[in-house]
């Protein structure tokens, strides 16, 4: 075969997932940002090009503050939470235990609920008054509490079902790498009578970077587009204390049906996912070690 | 299967498809999108009017279409009119009715209405026209239509010995009710509250009643002015605020709309405001004797309406947008109007469906069925405008800060009128 026809067929083999990634991401994108540019067009009038006045109503709208804000809040509190806990499972079910298969199962079930099912089971257990937490806490003696009406409250209430929703999913990617790596690590350790706690750090830990490295971009890229429980259980209220940055681009784009605002709203929601992921990749992938 | 046989299949099959295609063609097709926001089985319902229009009617093809809630169907509707291949009829909003006309939606029924089609759109209860119309033009036809209720638990009335037959007539008696009727123990902590009235999703709808019971509605017919500053209107909500924060019987923060029939059943709460659309729900579900009365007066009484209306799509032909309205003369009718509220609990929607045999005799055998038809003179228009979904929600942050404490209800409104005021300054 010569270098063209191999050249060819090299093309050939890339030509279908690339012309769907071109169809479903990178047209979307660029068609976004022209739209943001133009007015949003109504019956009586079609769309004009408006220049960055989109950008300039976004610099002077509190709700898109607040709900980045909120966002980046919830962001802070989900993910590290999350990996650690995600963490601390893995190492817990990957020992020898009786009933592992069993406590795998329950650690991985809220990953395989549907996120609207799990939000309305959590809305019971939020419920004033008699749902679940608050038996809990009355029977403690605590005063009773309006977890999801509150504004100091609403937010973290969510940011427990994310953790909920998302360690069990997060824990099999960490369990997979427990159980690729090599036992003679361990033994060889063993008989340099290293405790466990320093070959976990020295050890254990540097191996699971490249897994860490890839559960932290799906937890930021799930940070900022599930959506689902803020829908189901606040709607994005009390007065925005739960609207987040893609709540709130649905909110504009199918209530209001502003789509050119929404187009505005999704370019910075575009640009702080892109910025992540580069820095992901350039910045924190130098410091992993892949074997 | 032998290839002679499987021939004569084959010709059998295409035989069949010729026929239906031919017969397809002749009636005339109208799809129509309808949600569904109350309990039971609506779809069902539905279903059978239209397969009973259908026989009273052989040149008319109706297809319902189950669009989700009200917020997922117009939703459906507006993205269907964006790809040129709307809907031909569909049940909405009443207050989607200055969106559908901005997006060039919707046509006036008066478009499609023959002269002697006047008398019946002169049928139905004005306060649900109020919704319906603007610039003297008729866009909508109530069909689910709702107001706001009380509904208060007899058994707890008698142990705080006050009437069990007696509902609160004012805003007065109301709070000195909810008094009578809230239980603390030692620590104060409430076992008991006096009353609840939800806050979640659409705190307007409920706080729209409060406005109107104080004496002002919160916008003008126009739909390009809101009162949200109106003196009246902050002393309205100063009232809804003390009843958690000051008098402490209500709770405190936001209330869900969804769990409160709930509390009302596990005993949560003494009275509770909610949408007449529960009734059925409340009915199958207390196991207590309760009743349903109209609102409570301040310097008068009042709630708005809420529910849906039909409306008729534009991008349509003159002869499906007769067989719709066709089909909405029908489903108005009186005695299927009283059949339908007796299914759903929502408000019958001519006079003359209320004096049906069938509707008499279910008001006599249940009494509060009636409640909400009493309440009609005094109901209000709902809170819709242009730009009805932001306008809204300026008030319903306004609404929520207020109840959560972070603003006084003074800066809540103040802040809400301004944010409106800037929103509706391209449509004056």
């Amino acid at each position: 075969m010569t270098r063209t026809t191999q050249w060819v067929y090299g093309w050939l083999m890339l030509l279908p997932a690339l012309f769907l990634l071109a169809l479903f991401t990178h047209y979307p994108a660029v068609a976004n940002l022209w739209h943001s540019f133009f007015s949003t067009p109504r019956a009586s009038r079609p769309a004009v090009f408006i220049g960055l006045d989109n950008y300039r109503t976004l610099v002077d709208d509190p709700i898109f503050w607040q709900s980045l804000i909120n966002n980046l809040w919830y962001a802070l509190g989900t993910i590290p939470l999350s990996i650690v806990i995600a963490l601390a499972m893995a190492l817990w079910v990957n020992g020898r235990l009786a009933g592992r298969g069993l406590l795998r199962l329950a650690y991985f079930t809220p990953t395989v609920l549907p996120m609207i099912a799990v939000a309305n089971i959590w809305l019971f257990f939020f419920t004033p008054e008699y749902g679940l937490l608050e038996q809990l806490t009355r029977s403690f003696g605590f005063a009773t509490h309006n977890w999801l009406g509150s504004k100091s409250t609403a937010l973290p209430a969510l940011m427990i079902v994310t953790v909920w929703k998302e360690a069990g999913f997060f824990m099999i990617f960490y369990l997979a790498a427990l159980q690729s790596m090599s036992p003679h690590l361990a033994e060889a350790a063993a008989i340099e009578g290293a405790s466990r706690w320093h070959f976990f750090r020295r050890v254990t830990l540097p191996l699971l970077m490249p897994t860490t490295l890839f559960v932290l971009v799906n937890a930021v890229i799930n940070a900022f587009r599930l959506v689902d429980h803020v829908v189901v259980m606040t709607r994005g209220g009390p007065d925005n204390a739960t609207s987040l940055l893609l709540f709130y681009v649905f909110e504009t784009g199918f209530r209001f049906w502003d789509s050119s605002y929404a187009a505005t709203l999704t370019m910075v929601l575009l640009a702080i996912l892109a910025t992540t992921a580069l820095l992901q990749f350039f910045v924190l992938d130098r410091r992993v070690h892949y074997q | 299967m032998s290839y002679a046989r499987l021939s004569r299949w084959l010709a059998g099959c295409a035989g069949a498809l010729v026929s239906a295609l031919a017969f397809a063609q002749a009636p005339v097709e109208v799809s129509f999108y309808y949600p569904v926001a109350v309990g039971g089985p609506i779809t069902k319902t539905i279903d059978g009017y239209a397969a009973e229009f259908e026989k009273d009617n052989p040149g008319i093809k109706l297809r319902p279409i189950y669009s989700g809630s009200y917020q997922e169907s117009i939703a459906k509707a507006l993205t269907a009119v964006k790809a040129s291949d709307p809907p031909v009829l569909s049940i909405l909003l009443s207050t989607d009715m200055y969106t559908l006309i901005d997006e060039d939606a919707i046509i006036p029924f008066d478009d499609v209405m023959k002269p002697a089609d006047q008398a019946w759109a002169k049928s139905f209860y004005p306060s649900f026209m109020e919704n319906s119309q603007t610039g003297g033009k008729t866009w909508g036809i109530p069909f689910q239509r709702s107001t706001i209720v009380l509904y208060w638990n007899k058994e707890m009335f008698k142990a705080a010995g006050l009437d069990p037959n007696r509902p609160p007539q004012t805003w007065a008696e109301q709070l000195d009710y909810a008094q009578k009727l809230t239980k603390r123990d030692a620590s104060g902590n409430v076992s008991q509250w006096g009353i609840q009235v939800p806050s979640s999703g659409f705190p307007y709808w409920l706080f729209q009643a409060f406005a109107i019971q104080n004496g002002v509605n919160l916008m003008n017919a126009a739909g390009t002015q809101t009162y949200y500053d109106r003196p009246e209107v902050i002393a309205a909500l100063s009232y809804w605020v003390d009843l958690a924060r000051k008098h402490k019987v209500h709770p405190e923060g936001i209330v869900e709309w969804g769990t409160t029939p709930r509390d009302f059943f596990e005993r949560k709460m003494a009275m509770m405001w909610t949408t007449t659309g529960n009734l059925t729900n409340v009915k199958n579900n207390a196991k207590f004797d309760f009743g349903v009365a109209m609102l409570p007066a301040g310097k008068q009484r009042g709630s708005p309406t809420g529910g849906g209306n039909f409306y008729l799509f534009k991008k349509t032909t003159p002869a499906q947008r007769e067989a719709a309205l066709k089909f909405v003369k029908w489903a108005t009718q009186p005695e299927r109007a009283a059949q339908w509220g007796i299914d759903t609990g929502y408000v019958a929607v001519t006079p003359a469906a209320f004096e049906t045999p069938v509707m008499k005799k279910y008001v006599q055998d249940f009494p509060p069925a009636a409640v909400a038809r009493d309440q009609l003179p005094y109901a209000k228009a709902e809170l819709s405008t242009h730009d009805n979904q932001r306008v809204t929600k300026a008030l319903n942050d306004g609404l929520q800060a207020a109840l959560t404490g972070t603003k006084t209800p003074e800066q809540a409104m103040k802040d809400a009128q301004r944010e409106a005021e800037r929103l509706l300054r391209s449509y004056k």
